[in-house]
This record gives C-alpha cells, sequence and structure tokens, in this order.
C-alpha cells in the first residue's frame, strides 16, 4: 500500500471539517454540535424504482455540551482525527487498530477515551454517514473473509492473480477492492455464483463447478463482507455479469440476499455503491424440498427467533413481491428450515451435478 | 443475665414428670425411684447447662465474661450518679507453657475496673460466688443486668475451665480500706467460699476490680470481644473506656458526652403487663390486707377508685383478703384487669440515651459522610413502656472517598470495572444500652430493617435483604423488661408495638439519609458535569489541533470551551448545591454532615481536652468559635479529620475545626 500515490482526498477535507464544525461553532458561542443521519429501520426508505434501500432524511444532533453526549462527541472527534491520520499516512487500518489507537487515559483523570471497541465501532459507522464516506474511503478494512475461483484475473498491489489457477482454495478477497487498489484486467464468465457458505463453495469448487458452467465462485463466509460484495457488484456493473445467491432456506439466508440486492439497513447510504438489484434468488427455496424431494428430516424445525424473523422479513417494504410472500410464508407454515448442506443427504455432490444444474436449466430463481 | 430459671427447674424436677403410661414392668419401682429425688441447686443446674447463659464455646465465653463484668461497671457508676471511667483488660494466660499469641491462646485473665461506688465488705463473696444474688431483680428499673446471676456465673464458669477463683478488690470511698477477696463459689450449696480476703492498698480511690481466669479464645471480627467494646462506646458515650488488648494495645474511647443518662425512676408493675402466674404470687405476697388496697398499691396506675371498678367486673369483694383469692376467683380477676381500661404506664422509668449522645457515639466511633439520630416517643407493650432510639451513620468518611479515588489512578484494562463494592448495611442492635452480638436474624430490630423500603430513601435493597451500602443501622430498645427470645438474652422478640415503633424510627433516619442523599447526588452530578465538560474540552481540542495539522491557536478555543461549560454548568448554583456557600445540614435536624471541607452539624466536641488551637487559620475573631470547641486528639487519635473551619450558620449549628 506503501506505494500508492498521496492525493488530498476529498475524505481528508470531509473529516477536518469534523475540527471546523467545533471551531466555528466555539467562535459564534454556540454548542458544537455534529447531525448524524439516523441508522435505523425508521430512517431507510426502499426506493421501487432503483431497487435500493435508501436513507431517510432523519439526523440526530450530538452535542458537545450536553452530558449525555458529551464524551460521545469527544470521541467521535478522536475517531475523526485517527481516520484523517490513516489518510495522511495512506494507510488502511481495521477497527480494532483504531478502537486501540484512539484509547488512552484522559489527562487529569482516571479516565479512559473508550473502554471498549464496541464503542469506537459505531462511532466510525456514524462517521461514515455523516460525511458520507465509504468505509473504504476511510482507509478502515475489515477481515479478509471472503474466496473466489473462476476465469478471473486480477491485479492486486501490482501482481498478477489468475483466479483459476489457484487450486481450490481460490484468491481471498481482501477487504477493499476498490480500482485504485484491485483491477480486473480479464473476466470471461457468464455469471457469478455468491454462496452464503464456505462449505458449500468448498464443495463447489472441488466438483470445478465454475469450469463446467463457466461462472465465478464467491463467497463470504456467512454475511458477505464489504470486499466481496462490492467485488461482486463491480463484476456485475462492469462485466455485466448476471449476479445469482445460493443460502441457506432460512430467514438469515433470506435477508443475506436482501442485503446483497438492496443494501443493509444499518448503512442503507452504502446501498449505491454496493447493491446489486438485479441479483437472483436461486435457492434453497422453501419451495425445493418438495421440487427436489428432500425428506422432511433433514430439516429443521424452526425456532422462536427464526420465526419473529421471518415475521419481520414478511414486514419490509422490499420483501413485497407476491412471490417472497409466498416464499416466506411456505417457510412458516411448513415450520422447518433446511441448510444447503442438507442436500449432502442425496448424494454428496448432489449440489453441483443435480441441484444447481436443473436450477439454471429451469431459470428457477426468484428477483 | 437472663434465665427462665423457674419454667427449667421445673422441667428438671423429675417428682412432677408422670411415670409411663403402662410399663409392662418397671426396672425401677417408686421407692428406689423416690430415693434417687434430691434437690438440684441453681449452681449445678448451670454447670451443665452453661449455654443458657451464654457460655456455648470459648469464644462467646470470653466475651460474656468481659460483658457480664463491664456491663456491672456501667450499671454501678450509673445508679451511683458517677460518670463512668472503666478498663478492660484482657492477657493471654501461659498456664505453664511457652506463651502462644493470643489468637492461639486458650485462657485468658480478664480484669475489669470501675469507678463506681464499690461494694461493702459482707456483700462481696455472694455477690460473685452466688448465683442469683443481686440487686436489680426485684424492682421495675431500667438498667443493663436484671438477674443477679451475670457477674457469678462468669466466676464459675473460670472456675470451671481453669480452676482459679475469683479475685476483687473493692473499695467504697477514699476513707474507706480497699478490700481483696478472692472467692470461689461451692456449687452444691450455690454458697460462696472465702479463699483469701485482706486489706490492701489500692491506688484508686473508689471502685471496684474483678479480675477472672476462663477457658476462651480470642479472635476479632464480629461478636468478639473487641466489637463489643465498640459497640459499647457507640451507646454509652457519656461512659470513658480503655480497653488494653490481648495484642498489647492500648485502646482509649474518650467520653464524648458530658452528661450521665438521667436516672432512671423505679416503677411498679402495670397491670397489663403481668401474668397470671405473677399475679398469683403478687397475691401471695402483698402487704395490702384488701384486694382493692393490693390493686391501688401494688400497680402503677390503678387508683383506688379504678381498683375498686376491677373488684366489681370481677365480682369480687374490694375487702377480701388478696391471700385467698385464688383459683378460679384470680383467673376472673385476671381477666378483669386485662378487659379495663388502665392509663399507659409512667415512662420516667426509662431513660433513653438521647439524639444527641448517639450521634456523638456514631460520629466517634464510625467513619462517614453522614449521622442521624431519632428517638420515638415512649410506648407501651404488655404494660411495659419502652422506648426506641435509631440512628444511622452513612458512607466512608472524606478521607475514605479521596484514598479510594486516588486508588483508581491506574487506568482500567478492558474488561475492568471500577469496583463497585456491594456490601451490605451494618445493623448495630442495643437493649438497654447493651449490645446484642448474637442471633441477628431472630431480633425484631432486624426483621424491621429488612422490613423498611430503603430504596424510597436512595439506598439499595435486594428483596428480603439488609439494604446495601457504606451504612451502620443503630437501633436501641430501652425498657423496664425488655423481651428476649430467649434466655441469653440475644435478640429482641417481635411483638407487633415494638416492631411498629422500630420501623417508625428506622423510617425517620431513612428520611433524614434520602435527603441527604438526594442533595448531595444533585450537587454531585452538577460537579460531575462541571468535570466532565472540563475534561474533555482537553481531548476535543487537542484532537481538532491534529486535524487542522496542528495550526491551530488551541489556547483560543480551549478558553472559549471552557467559557460555555461554566455557563452552562450553572457557576453558582452548583457551589449552593455542593454546600460551599454553607447550607448546613437544614431541616435535617439531629444530624451531622461530613464532607472534605468540613463537618456541619451537632458534632459533638470532646470533653477535658484542653482546647488547643484556637486560632483558625482563616483569621476568624475566637469568639465565632465559642460554640465550637476546637479540639485536638494526642497519641491514640481513632479518627482524624481535616478541613477548614465553617462559620455556624445557625446558632443551634456547631462546627468543628479538627486539626488532624
Ligand atoms: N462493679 C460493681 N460495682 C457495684 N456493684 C456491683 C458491681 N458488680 C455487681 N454489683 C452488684 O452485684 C449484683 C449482682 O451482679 P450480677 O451481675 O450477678 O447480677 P445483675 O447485674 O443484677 O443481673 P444480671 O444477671 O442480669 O447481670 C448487682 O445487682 C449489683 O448490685
Ligand atoms: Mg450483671
Amino acid at each position: 500500500m506503501a506505494q500508492k500515490p498521496r492525493r488530498t482526498s476529498a475524505v481528508e477535507k470531509k473529516l477536518v471539517g469534523v475540527a471546523d464544525v467545533v471551531i466555528t461553532a466555539a467562535q459564534r458561542r454556540k454548542d458544537p454540535t455534529l447531525a448524524i443521519p439516523v441508522r435505523s429501520l425508521s430512517n431507510v426508505t426502499f426506493n421501487q424504482r432503483n431497487g435500493l434501500i435508501e436513507m431517510g432524511k432523519r439526523k440526530q444532533a450530538r452535542s458537545f455540551f450536553n452530558v449525555g453526549m458529551a464524551k460521545k462527541f469527544m470521541q467521535t472527534v478522536l475517531v475523526a482525527d485517527a481516520l484523517c491520520e490513516l489518510q495522511r499516512a495512506n494507510l488502511t487500518t481495521s477497527l480494532r487498530e483504531i478502537y486501540y489507537r484512539t484509547k488512552h487515559t484522559i489527562k487529569n483523570s482516571h479516565e479512559n477515551t473508550l473502554d471498549t471497541q464496541d464503542e469506537s465501532d459505531p462511532l466510525i459507522e456514524d462517521l461514515e454517514v455523516t460525511l458520507a464516506a465509504l468505509r473504504e474511503e476511510l482507509h478502515v478494512r475489515a477481515e479478509n473473509a471472503g474466496s473466489v475461483v473462476g476465469p478471473l484475473v486480477l491485479v492486486d498491489d501490482g501482481d498478477r492473480v489468475d483466479c483459476a489457477k489457484l487450486g481450490k482454495g481460490g484468491y481471498s478477497v481482501p477487504s477493499i477492492v476498490e480500482p485504485e487498489y484491485l483491477q480486473i484486467t480479464r473476466c470471461t464468465a457468464d455469471f457469478v455464483l455468491l454462496v452464503e457458505k464456505g462449505t458449500q463453495w468448498n464443495r463447489l469448487s472441488e466438483d470445478k463447478f465454475w469450469r463446467t458452467y463457466n461462472c465465478i465462485l464467491l463467497t463470504g463466509n456467512g454475511q458477505p463482507p464489504r470486499g466481496v460484495r462490492r467485488l461482486a457488484r463491480r463484476l456485475h456493473e462492469e462485466k455485466r455479469l448476471p449476479v445469482y445467491v445460493l443460502v441457506d432456506n432460512d430467514p438469515w439466508g433470506y435477508y443475506i440476499y436482501s442485503v446483497i440486492k438492496q443494501g443493509s439497513i444499518n448503512l442503507a447510504f452504502e446501498s449505491q455503491r454496493m447493491a446489486i438489484p438485479k441479483a437472483k434468488f436461486i435457492g434453497l427455496s422453501s419451495g425445493d424440498p418438495e421440487s427436489y424431494g428432500l425428506p422432511r428430516n433433514v430439516g429443521i424445525k424452526l425456532n422462536d427467533k427464526d420465526i419473529a424473523r421471518a415475521r419481520e422479513l414478511l414486514a419490509y417494504t422490499w420483501f413485497q413481491k407476491k412471490s417472497w410472500q409466498e416464499e416466506i410464508k411456505r417457510m412458516l407454515s411448513s415450520g422447518l428450515k433446511y441448510e444447503l448442506d442438507a442436500l449432502a443427504n442425496k448424494d454428496f455432490q448432489y449440489l453441483t451435478k443435480q441441484y444447481l444444474p436443473r436450477k439454471l436449466k429451469e431459470k428457477d430463481w426468484l428477483d | 443475665m437472663g434465665l427462665c430459671l423457674y419454667g427449667d427447674m421445673r422441667k428438671l424436677n423429675p417428682s412432677k414428670t408422670s411415670p409411663p403410661a403402662t410399663p409392662p414392668k418397671p426396672a425401677v419401682s417408686a421407692v428406689e425411684m423416690g430415693a434417687r429425688q434430691r434437690d438440684i441447686s441453681v449452681s449445678e443446674f448451670f454447670t451443665k447447662n452453661r449455654h443458657l447463659l451464654g457460655f456455648d464455646n470459648p469464644r462467646k465465653a470470653l466475651l460474656t465474661c468481659v460483658k457480664e463484668a463491664v456491663d456491672n461497671a456501667l450499671d454501678a457508676c450509673e445508679e451511683a450518679g458517677i460518670l463512668p471511667d472503666v478498663v478492660v483488660k484482657v492477657e493471654a494466660v501461659a498456664n505453664g507453657e511457652p506463651p502462644l499469641p493470643p489468637s492461639q491462646a486458650s485462657r485468658f485473665r480478664i480484669t475489669v475496673t470501675d469507678n463506681g461506688p464499690g461494694i461493702i465488705r459482707q456483700q462481696i463473696p455472694p455477690i460473685f460466688a452466688k448465683l442469683l444474688y443481686g440487686s436489680k431483680f426485684h424492682r421495675l428499673r431500667m438498667s443493663r443486668g436484671q438477674q443477679g446471676m451475670g457477674i457469678s456465673a462468669a466466676g464459675m464458669y473460670g472456675q470451671l475451665t481453669t480452676g482459679k477463683p475469683v479475685q476483687i478488690i473493692s473499695r467504697t470511698s477514699a476513707r474507706a480500706p480497699a478490700h481483696y477477696f478472692e472467692v470461689q463459689i461451692d456449687t452444691k450449696k450455690n454458697e460462696p467460699l472465702i479463699l483469701e480476703k485482706k486489706q490492701i492498698a489500692w491506688e484508686s480511690q473508689r471502685g471496684t476490680q474483678v479480675t477472672m481466669e476462663v477457658e476462651g479464645r480470642y479472635q476479632k471480627g464480629r461478636a468478639s470481644v473487641d466489637e463489643y467494646i465498640e459497640q459499647t462506646i457507640i451507646a454509652n458515650p457519656h461512659a470513658r473506656l480503655t480497653y488494653l488488648t490481648p495484642e498489647g494495645e492500648t485502646k482509649e474511647h474518650p467520653r464524648t458526652y458530658p452528661q450521665l443518662p438521667p436516672s432512671p425512676r423505679e416503677i411498679k408493675p402495670h397491670p397489663y403487663g403481668i401474668e397470671l402466674g405473677m399475679l398469683l404470687k403478687m397475691l401471695q405476697d402483698t402487704k395490702s390486707h384488701w384486694l382493692s388496697g393490693f390493686l391501688a398499691g401494688d400497680f402503677s396506675r390503678v387508683s383506688p377508685r379504678l381498683a375498686e371498678d376491677i373488684c366489681k367486673a370481677a365480682g369480687l369483694s374490694p375487702r377480701a383478703r388478696p391471700r385467698d383469692v385464688h383459683g378460679q376467683a384470680a383467673e376472673t380477676l385476671y381477666k378483669a384487669i386485662q378487659s379495663t381500661k388502665i392509663m399507659a404506664p409512667p415512662t420516667n422509668c426509662l431513660s433513653p440515651i438521647g439524639e444527641k449522645a448517639i450521634l456523638s457515639g456514631l460520629y466517634q466511633q464510625i467513619k462517614g459522610d453522614f449521622y442521624t439520630a431519632a428517638s420515638r416517643p415512649p410506648a407501651v407493650y404488655r404494660g411495659n413502656p419502652f422506648v426506641i432510639e435509631a440512628g444511622l451513620a452513612y458512607g466512608r468518611g472524606p478521607e475514605q472517598g479521596q484514598e479510594s479515588q486516588e486508588k483508581q489512578a491506574m487506568p482500567l484494562a478492558e474488561g475492568e470495572q471500577q469496583q463497585d463494592d456491594n456490601e451490605l448495611a451494618r445493623v448495630i442492635r442495643y437493649a438497654n444500652r447493651v449490645p446484642l452480638l448474637y442471633q441477628q436474624s431472630a431480633c425484631a430490630i432486624f426483621k424491621a430493617v429488612l422490613d423498611t423500603g430503603w430504596r424510597n430513601y436512595g439506598v439499595s435493597q435486594s428483596r428480603g435483604a439488609l439494604p446495601s451500602g457504606p451504612m451502620v443501622i443503630f437501633v436501641h430498645m430501652a425498657s423496664v423488661w425488655v423481651p428476649f427470645t430467649s434466655e441469653s438474652k440475644e435478640a429482641i422478640a417481635d411483638y407487633d408495638e415494638i416492631r411498629k415503633e422500630i420501623t417508625l424510627a428506622l423510617r425517620e433516619c431513612g428520611r433524614r439519609l434520602g435527603a441527604f442523599l438526594s442533595r448531595r447526588e444533585r450537587a454531585d452530578s452538577e460537579h460531575r458535569r462541571r468535570n466532565i465538560f472540563e475534561l474533555y474540552i482537553e481531548e476535543v481540542v487537542e484532537s481538532c489541533n491534529r486535524l487542522k495539522g496542528g495550526r491551530l491557536p488551541t489556547a483560543k478555543l480551549k478558553e472559549q470551551l471552557q467559557k460555555m461549560a461554566l455557563a452552562r454548568t450553572g457557576g453558582e448554583k452548583t457551589d449552593e448545591l455542593l454546600g460551599k456557600n454553607g447550607g448546613g445540614p437544614e431541616g435535617l435536624p439531629h444530624s451531622i454532615i461530613v464532607t472534605s471541607e468540613g463537618v456541619e452539624g451537632e458534632v459533638p466536641a470532646l470533653i477535658g481536652e484542653a482546647p488547643e488551637g484556637a486560632v483558625s487559620s482563616n483569621g476568624a475573631p475566637e469568639e465565632e468559635e465559642k460554640t465550637a470547641k476546637p479540639s485536638r486528639r494526642t497519641g491514640k487519635t481513632r479518627r482524624r479529620r481535616g478541613g477548614k473551619q465553617r462559620t455556624a450558620g445557625k446558632p443551634t449549628t456547631r462546627a468543628v475545626r479538627r486539626k488532624a
């Protein structure tokens, strides 16, 4: 990263703006206040036209001269300071390092600026939304928690990476995949298959499914991290590849799909850069057990949490399509959920040899 | 000492027990059995049942011996109108073996010396070596001792466990000689055996000294001798008590209250307070010739008219001979008495400690930030007048608070927390000024403390538990007859009337504590607000400066922000809340508030010490200090307080500057 050219980024200016808020307010004898967009369900709307979850206009004031907020305000300025330091040094860092960087004992006291990382993480999100800067732009990365294989050639820090020649382990997707860090030089695939679970991605990778069906296999090991979502989005946008999402058949699987497709509630402002409104839900559908003859005994009884979550999903505006209401209600009425792994009940290679081929052939997916 | 001897003896007497219903073949004939019957002396009885008198185990026995001697010393002094000056000495005795540290020793010598009236020569042997011999049993008057059993039982315990006699020195005046006695008890006969008696030279002009050697165990902590002494001081601030510990320390507890409690009057029993058996006994013992005369003469609050009314209600002649009233007639009389409306007994037989003295005792003995005391007016249970007094000491004291703040100076690591201790309040219980150290949970006082809703007063409390926090709860019951749950005088029985009075007294203290806590809370939160802004301004300014590439005029920004902070935390108002302008414990009667700035309220002045350092540091003229008695304790200072002299805001408010 060291050889990246140093640019006085817009982000840096935005961060310095936090200091200006304080300075200007002090000059005018006003209480320094940051207006932070509210990050909750009540402040997002689903834009039917572009299919994205968008953040509303509601903001909350964070003022310094308010006993309840003073500390948070101070911490926010502290985090802005640390983020600005990253910009100037052109380094990237993790959430945890930000926490350590900003933690110290306040002068003349025995109080820490921060006590746990739980305090600094939301502040970074606050700054992202307030400054309208992506986490990548703030140079904060997550762990590399995703993998990719397939007919794809990338350049990472000047190194050429051919994702067709990395064995079954594939390439570990970095958390920042913006063009200045990662270039896509060649891509001959027909589509992207984003798999929720690492185990099933392994299965497909081992079976060289990507070669047979000429696709890119991506996984995020659960809720896909930003790097994986961003890479899928870039492949979709730059290489015009359709994206299919393969998740467990449970409310969490549905939600993972929806985050990929429409964006998340918490970071709705990023939908613009992350979401893939045309992504398709290929499975596991609540109709599949019947269509594919999965025995009832490989299902798992929905627990109270699952049921509550499913009901929440039913209420989200972006799940109002008739097909989706049917899909979720079918799961609820069956009272069962199914893991992708359950397909192994029929055959170890059932996913590779039967399930996906048939799904693709029948174009059996949900939008 | 208390022992329901009558009942126990009856149980013991085999002649009263009925024979087994239908013995197939009696193993022992009635004649044989008859031959085995014989008298049991009190002392023999006690030898087998020492637990009834508080000698269950060596540790408790040591405490009981000290307690009996000290209680007697205080009783004697008070009755004689002398301010008590008592010295308690407890030493480990080697007993031939190499000396052991006190915590491992099993034998102790206890010496208690008082400056009381002394005991005349002839009385010394029976007082110390005859059970059930005393001056307090046959009267209804508030005192610590009742039964005439205490000191002789302690002596006998010593005799049983070490074989050593009790040694007594007593002198009744400077002109009289001092008598030295060594006595033992003849347990068969319950009579004193005099091993040695002589006149000796004694440095004291008047008083009594008793020395006993007993088997015991010395261990500090709960229900220890040390705790007994400490708690005795709290309830008896008019006494000077010197405690020479087994470890060789000398703990001086100066007198902190200058007056003897008013001497309680002796009263006759109130008719509501006696049981049928007692009535029968009184009917037999009375000197009156007529029933009406007996009723009017032997009871309190029964006028001749009322006596006639009672007789009429019972269908008995007022002229009946009391001795002839028994059986059914006595029972009818008893019922008639109970259903007649009789005025409550007089209360001048009681001598409560008083709010001022309780405050004084708590303040001297317990570190805290807040003290209060409340006495209830006299009340009556079963014909016995009683008074409940409660007190509270709350907090750790300003020095402690500072110390713990210093301890926190180390930055906390993740997961570490500022330790908030969940210590529970300590309840200290008293009956007629004697601390009750055992059987807490059986006691009406303890139950009343649990039942009080402490949360209403800003103190946390889990269900069915003591309130938590640095708090000592003091409750005293003064009565001519304290109803104990058992012979060993350890817990007060749970009468509704008593419980109610305790609860009312506790609530009053609780309310004052609540007022204090909320006032402090408000002040603290203002203070915290101000602190918060001041602390964070520094951080914010530094961060802004770094964001601005180090080119920020930081001093200016800081100043601007600080000005705003001050304006927002209401400068003077906060000072007021913080008590910096001399608010005093207004609205909180009989209370003391201690802050690092000083002490406010009814602060007791130490007695018998020359006022030193009368010039205060702020140059206040001498006159201003006339109500305050600057004092300085030298040497064995138990507690120190620092702080500035605060000028008294009200005439009743005294402020004391103590030099640390
Ligand atoms: N230090 C003393 N100075 C003067 N008189 C004393 C002293 N100690 C005891 N007495 C007298 O001896 C009597 C007997 O004392 P003892 O402790 O045996 O019984 P008590 O105090 O009357 O009752 P209790 O058994 O409840 O203690 C007392 O009533 C008191 O008159
Ligand atoms: Mg006694």
